[in-house]
């Protein structure tokens, strides 16, 4: 896999150093101080919890299209405060983009890379949401409480 | 019943949008139908035998005059005249041309319907109870809850690639016509120590190849915070449901595998991280969508004395209808299987002359039943025989509701690529052979599936039959004993399987015993199995 596939759901924070190159463990070999790990889809997101601090990338494996496990991992690291970069790596396909920006992903390394368009109009798709998740998109409930306020 | 408001619309003409886009990339060829399939199945498309077929959602079975026109125009401009409504209360089409789709997600749209997530690993349509907000025995009507299920399930992020499908029911009341005990969550409206209304919540029900009914893990739970808590359970499933094994993945596995109490901790557990992070709605938006829900106005003084003198009348009144909490009004059902009929088929015309009544005489009301009928459900009895009249003259006012011919059956091998056998033919020929004795047999519930999936409720099935290959034959086999309603029970194998024409006479015979056991023409089939159990059925069937 290119690294020249991957593609950015956001961009680079202004303030921080994200560790895009640096090489990702496995979480059975991740030592405290490490700066980046990979999550397997079997494998506990919240035993990274004490571990936040030090790290600055954590890849979420997805090896196969039926995968969904690393939707909650991500959410769970986004809940716990987790603010670098979060990445999915596999077998992903574009029009997935929404789901993964919600759930709190920064960056897609699909196994075959997005047509750029699509992504983009994929990603400006839905123009409300339903449900809070880990992103900043406000539900319409938030909304509708807000314009039901306004109009008082 | 709930209106969209401009926010509900957009995001479904966003769908549609998607949808076109996808269909356009898939017929220039960009994708693979390999691509194609787990999108189109989000989308409620599946490739049957011969045909696209499209599921299109019916949320919690509701619908108005001017949705069900729309579903016969669907029926007449996209497929042959025909929908079939479903075991989830949902519309199948089953003729579909993958070019046209687009447009007729459109046409949905434009009348507030979709096919979100009919199909796929995902939290899939909100069943409910089709009696709501007109039955006596309620304590409050169960689609608001629902409605806002609909809207916090749909898209959901962390939810759309589940380990399996995700079935949730929600019902109002202690009578459970939405069978809550065989869903992977069951949600019971029940009043706290205060009056104050909140959810008795089961979870792990469910048929298909390893039938078990649900568990309660939580007697009350506030409505104030039942959208985290299901969450929380769709968390801890999604995280440790089965995935090296389509067959074991549903919730049900993972909370017999665990145990219920420890299935309930790990969601307690969770729900405790995730009740303060604001996820669930104000009490404002549950009032907001109860709003759409006011019970309608009705006469309480209409006449309940109607004239009965047509003894064929009289008989749909007293199968087809029962009491409304307001008096002089009668819930209606309009039964979808006339014997010798697809089950839950329905013809364009028969839809659109029911959306006319609806809307004369029922409030503008429909509900599809999980017994894959139709109900009106607010109508003054003194408008009854004028229903019934013009029911009779589209071949809709067959007086079966629950009886022997009333039959839920699966589409089977007719239509299905994972049938195994046929349903339809099955269901045509015992409803032929039972209706002429079903008035003296009662309550009777025969249902079909074409396969171990079990979309027929085989299961739940007073009488239960289920199509499987046999060295390439077709095989039926026979169950007795199920139900999905509040006295839910899984029904039992009763034996070696049989051909086509055995099964028919099996039934026949085990009808035959029924009569002659019971304790009087109060006792259902049910009952009396309950009590003598399988053995003198065994005798009548294989003796």
């Amino acid at each position: 896999m290119a690294e020249s596939t991957l593609f950015r759901l956001r961009d680079d924070p202004q303030d921080s150093s994200w560790a895009h190159g640096d090489p990702a463990v496995p979480l059975d070999a991740y030592q405290a101080g490490g700066t980046a790990v990979r999550l397997e889809p079997g494998d506990d997101a919240r035993a990274l919890i004490p571990h936040l601090a030090s790290l600055r990338r954590i890849d979420i494996a997805f090896p196969k299209f039926r995968e969904g496990r690393g939707f909650s991992a991500a959410r769970i690291l986004r809940e716990a405060g987790f603010a670098g970069e979060i990445r999915a790596v596999g077998v992903l396909y574009v029009d997935q983009l929404g789901f993964l920006v919600r759930a709190g992903f920064d960056a897609v390394l699909p196994e075959k890379p997005f047509d750029a368009d699509v992504a983009r109009a994929t990603l400006a798709r839905f123009p409300h949401v339903y449900m809070k998740a880990a992103d900043t998109a406000r539900p319409v409930w938030l909304l509708r409480e807000e314009r039901a306020l306004a109009a008082r | 019943m709930y209106r969209y408001d401009e926010f509900d619309q957009a995001i479904v003409d966003a769908r549609v949008a998607e949808f076109r886009d996808q269909v356009a990339r898939r017929l220039n060829n960009e994708i693979s139908e390999e691509a194609f399939k787990p999108l189109r199945l989000m989308n409620g498309i599946y490739l049957q035998l011969h045909a696209y077929m499209l599921r299109v959602a019916i949320p919690y079975g509701t619908l108005d005059s001017r949705q069900l026109h729309m579903l016969a125009h669907i029926a007449r401009r996209y497929d042959r005249g025909y929908g079939h409504f479903t075991t989830r209360q949902n519309i199948q089409y089953n003729w579909m041309k993958l070019e046209e789709m687009p447009d007729l997600l459109a046409d949905l749209a434009s009348v507030e319907m979709h096919a979100f997530q009919t199909s796929g690993n995902c939290i899939r349509n909100i069943s409910s109870d089709q009696f709501a907000a007109a039955a006596a025995d309620e304590i409050a009507d169960p689609r608001p809850y629902a409605e806002l299920l609909r809207q916090w399930s749909t898209l959901h992020p962390e939810f759309s690639f589940l380990p399996r499908k995700f079935k949730i029911a929600v019902t109002g009341s202690t009578i459970d016509r939405a069978a809550i005990q065989l869903h992977d969550i069951g949600l019971e409206l029940v009043h706290g120590a205060e009056g104050e209304i909140g959810l008795k919540v089961l979870v792990g029900g469910g048929m298909g190849r390893t039938p078990l009914l649900a568990h309660v893990i939580r007697e009350f739970l506030p409505v104030a915070d039942y959208l985290s808590y299901m969450e929380a359970i769709l968390r801890v499933y999604n995280r440790h449901g089965r995935r090296d094994n389509i067959y074991k993945a549903r919730i049900k596995i993972l909370v017999n595998d665990l145990g219920p109490a420890e299935f309930a901790r790990q969601v307690e557990e969770e729900w405790a991280a995730l009740k303060p992070l604001g996820l669930d709605p104000p009490p404002s938006e549950l009032a907001r969508i109860a709003a759409h829900f006011q019970p309608p106005v009705l006469d309480a003084d209409a006449p309940v004395e109607i004239d009965l003198s047509n003894p064929e009348f009289a008989n749909w009144v007293a199968v087809n209808t029962h009491p409304h909490k307001v008096p002089g009004h009668a819930i209606v059902t309009i039964s979808l299987k006339a014997p010798g009929e697809i089950p839950g088929d329905a013809s364009a015309d028969q839809m659109d002359l029911i959306a006319d009544l609806a809307k004369a005489h029922a409030q503008d009301e429909i509900r599809v039943t999980h017994a894959q009928n139709l109900v009106l459900p607010h109508v003054r009895r003194d408008a009854l025989f004028t229903i019934w009249q013009a029911l009779k003259g589209a071949g809709l006012a067959t007086a079966n509701l629950d009886r022997a011919s009333d039959i839920i059956s699966c589409p089977g091998l007719d239509y299905c690529t994972l049938a195994n056998a046929r349903s339809i033919p099955i269901a045509q020929k015992l409803a032929v052979r039972l209706a002429p004795q079903e008035a003296d047999l009662g309550e009777l519930k025969i249902k079909i599936s074409g396969c171990i999936n079990g979309c027929g409720h085989h299961h739940a099935g007073h009488i239960g039959i289920l199509g499987v290959d046999r060295k390439g034959e077709e095989n039926y086999q026979l169950l007795l004993g199920g139900s999905g309603a509040e006295d839910a029970s899984l029904a039992k194998i009763l034996g070696p399987g049989f051909d086509e024409n055995g099964i028919v006479t099996a039934v026949e015979k085990v009808i035959g015993r029924y009569q002659s056991l019971r304790s009087g023409p109060g006792e259902r089939f049910l009952d009396t199995y309950r009590r003598v159990g399988a053995e003198p059925f065994k005798e009548a069937v294989y003796g």
